[in-house]
């Protein structure tokens, strides 16, 4: 479970001053259910996720991620936390199964339940293949994989994806969004930030349209289609941004 | 505190650490290698250079002295020169190697000799340039050999003891400690080679392990993990310390191989062949002294690196930080090598300068325990200011996800 509570997010910029990349964002994601944060690039969803994870923290507002709040017990929030994104590289050299291995001894992970935990996700993820190669030498879709395997293996309830299809050929993206679904069927909390309208139309059971930093819509996609009386998710979205966007373009120039 | 923890991101970075070529060139290969290699190739060459300009017989020639037939018969019984025969050009011979000196024998000077008056014998030589020393030195010997013959024959034609003119002898003595020879030789440097070697070996894995995380987007996977950042800096910094040590003892201990291996199969080569057996009698004390009162400053380094580097995105801009830090080191550790600077409390509170000047005292054998607590506690203030800057700065986000 995933709450955020008037989640906050200043930086101070040399040229432009005060920005906020986040602004009092709130939002519930329930268990078994996968919640899609839609927004065009600086929209607030890298920098939203980083202060769910505790990468980042919150200038105002926190929020709770499975009783704890990630201002106050950040280290007990990322026990709780599998994060994943294309900027979350892999050591490149670690081999594969000592990547995955770190992680569980961060963890905390004694090394009987590591040794059974990484076997078990090694052998679901058929990577039984490249164990033993370095990161450094795996394919895109090994190196993805591996990166799966690394926020499985302390087990976590909650799951935060950053964009994790981002610059992903299709059948690497379909290995992430398949093991998106299954995060969800196995009834983790997941949310994930895309700016791709057919993935979040295929995967999401609840949306939140967020730009300049504001949450400005949220509810299932029946729920947003029949507010907006628009069928199509990107017709809603533009909708939705269309006003708040264009200023956003106007203070750029 | 959690150790293990700290252990475990210490581990890891070992791992990575030692499969990196890069620092198996810069720890490994430059120190085992280099040190002996230089140090052999300039001693052998200076051995061969020296040798074959002793096995030289340098060609000598003799201007005027053609009333004067005993000078010329002692200098031409010298079999260490060749006397060859008079030409004009002398003085250009030497310059162009042809010959190496040449003697210039006054007219009428056998003539002075016997009337008593003092006559100069003048020895042309190349200044700088070693054969042609060599040449002059043996002439010069050749000269006096013969001019105590002269004064040995007026004395006996005079009845009067060889020691009036020599009443007394003299001898110079040694009362230095061999190793505070070997020290004042090489024992600067040694305490020298230690902190820079410190410096450098901690330049690389600080850098690869600040800005090269953010590089290769590894560091917002690690900050994902539960591990908090303090431990997770603490296991970077342990890494980047033993780093540093590690190509500093292997630096020291090639240095001292290759200097053995030369005092063993070189055989003795004049002043150098000493000097390498004196800074044997070193011994461990002193080298492992020198270890420990440069630690403090492996700390500071490590850690001070690593604050530096993390600012940088890349690698390029860390390493375009972190280079002018190297003079920081060079010029106050440069600065105690030169002569006359002493050690004073005042000095002693500047980190990097009282170190290595305590390491030269250590290698001339002098251990001044009140100085080297004072400077091992006052680098120690500095160390421990350096990691707690590390870790606050390892907590800073603008600096952790600067754009």
């Amino acid at each position: 479970m995933i709450e955020a509570r008037s989640l906050s997010k200043r930086f101070q910029d040399k040229k432009r001053g005060e920005i906020r990349a986040v602004d009092n964002v709130s939002f519930t994601c329930q268990p078994g259910k996968i919640y899609g944060l839609l927004g065009a690039n600086g929209a607030g969803k890298t920098t939203t996720l980083r202060m769910l994870a505790t990468i980042l923290e919150p200038t105002d507002g926190t929020a709770i991620i499975c009783g704890f709040d990630v201002v106050e017990q950040p280290e007990k929030v990322r026990a709780n936390v599998g994060f994943l994104s294309t900027a979350t590289a892999l050591y490149p050299r670690l081999s594969a199964q000592e990547m995955v291995e770190y992680f569980g001894r961060l963890n905390g992970l004694d090394e009987a339940t590591l040794k059974k935990r990484v076997d078990d996700i090694f052998n679901r993820l058929d990577m039984n293949g490249f164990r033993d190669r370095r990161c450094d030498k795996l394919s895109t879709g090994m190196k993805q994989k591996t990166s799966i395997a690394r926020t499985l293996v302390h087990d976590p309830p909650v799951m935060i994806f950053d964009e994790p299809t981002l610059g992903l050929d299709i059948m690497t993206a379909r290995t992430i969004t398949s093991f998106i679904r299954e995060c969800r069927d196995r009834g983790k909390t997941v949310i994930f930030s895309t700016h791709i309208m057919a993935e979040v139309e295929k995967l999401c059971d609840v949306i939140g349209i967020i730009q300049s930093g504001k949450l400005l819509a949220e509810g299932t996609l029946a729920e947003l289609r029949a507010k907006y009386a628009e069928q199509d998710l990107e017709e809603i979205f533009v909708k939705v941004v269309g006003p708040l966007h264009a200023q956003a373009e106007a203070q750029a120039i | 505190m959690n150790f293990h923890a700290v252990s475990v991101v210490y581990r890891k970075e070992l791992t990575e650490w030692l499969r990196d070529r890069r620092t198996l060139i810069s720890t490994v290969v430059v120190p085992l290698l280099a040190f002996p290699l230089l140090i052999g190739g300039m001693i052998s060459l200076s051995t061969v250079l020296i040798g074959q300009a002793q096995k030289e017989v340098p060609k000598v020639m003799i201007i005027g002295g053609e009333d004067s037939p005993a000078v010329i018969a002692a200098l031409r019984e010298n079999k260490e020169i060749e006397i060859v025969p008079y030409s004009d050009n002398w003085k250009e011979a030497i310059t162009e190697k042809k010959i190496r000196a040449a003697v210039e024998v006054p007219a009428d000077f056998q003539d002075s000799l016997e009337k008593g008056t003092a006559a100069t014998v003048k020895i042309d030589y190349y200044q700088g340039e070693i054969k042609s020393e060599f040449g002059a030195d043996h002439v010069n010997e050749s000269l006096k050999a013969y001019r105590d013959e002269v004064i040995k024959k007026r004395l006996q034609a005079k009845d009067i003891p060889a020691s009036l003119i020599s009443p007394f002898e003299t001898k110079k003595q040694n009362v230095a400690p061999p190793e505070k020879v070997g020290g004042a030789t090489f024992g600067g440097l040694i305490g020298y080679m230690v902190i820079l070697l410190c410096m450098t070996g901690a330049i690389y894995p600080a850098i690869d392990l600040t800005a090269g995380e953010k590089e290769r987007g590894t560091m917002e996977t690690i900050l994902s993990s539960p591990v908090s950042r303090l431990y997770l800096v603490l296991g970077k910094f342990c890494l980047v310390l033993s780093a540093a040590l590690a190509t500093a003892s292997l630096s020291v201990f090639s240095m001292g191989v290759s200097f053995s291996l030369i005092r063993r199969f070189g055989g003795s080569t004049g002043n150098r062949g000493e000097a390498v057996q004196l800074l044997f009698q070193l011994g461990p004390k002193a080298v492992i002294s020198v270890f420990f009162m440069a630690l403090p400053l492996a700390v500071l380094f490590s850690a001070a690196l690593m604050t530096i580097a993390l600012f940088a995105k890349t690698y390029k801009e860390a390493q375009s930080y972190l280079t002018p830090m190297t003079f920081l080191v060079v010029i106050p550790a440069v600065a105690s090598l030169l002569p006359g600077v002493e050690l004073t409390p005042k000095l002693a509170l500047i980190p990097i300068l009282s170190t290595s000047l305590v390491c030269k005292e250590i290698m001339t054998g002098t251990y001044h325990w009140g100085s080297m607590s004072l400077i091992f506690a006052s680098s120690c203030v500095y160390a421990a200011a350096a990691i707690f800057l590390a870790v606050k700065t390892f907590q800073r986000e603008s600096v952790l996800f600067r754009s």
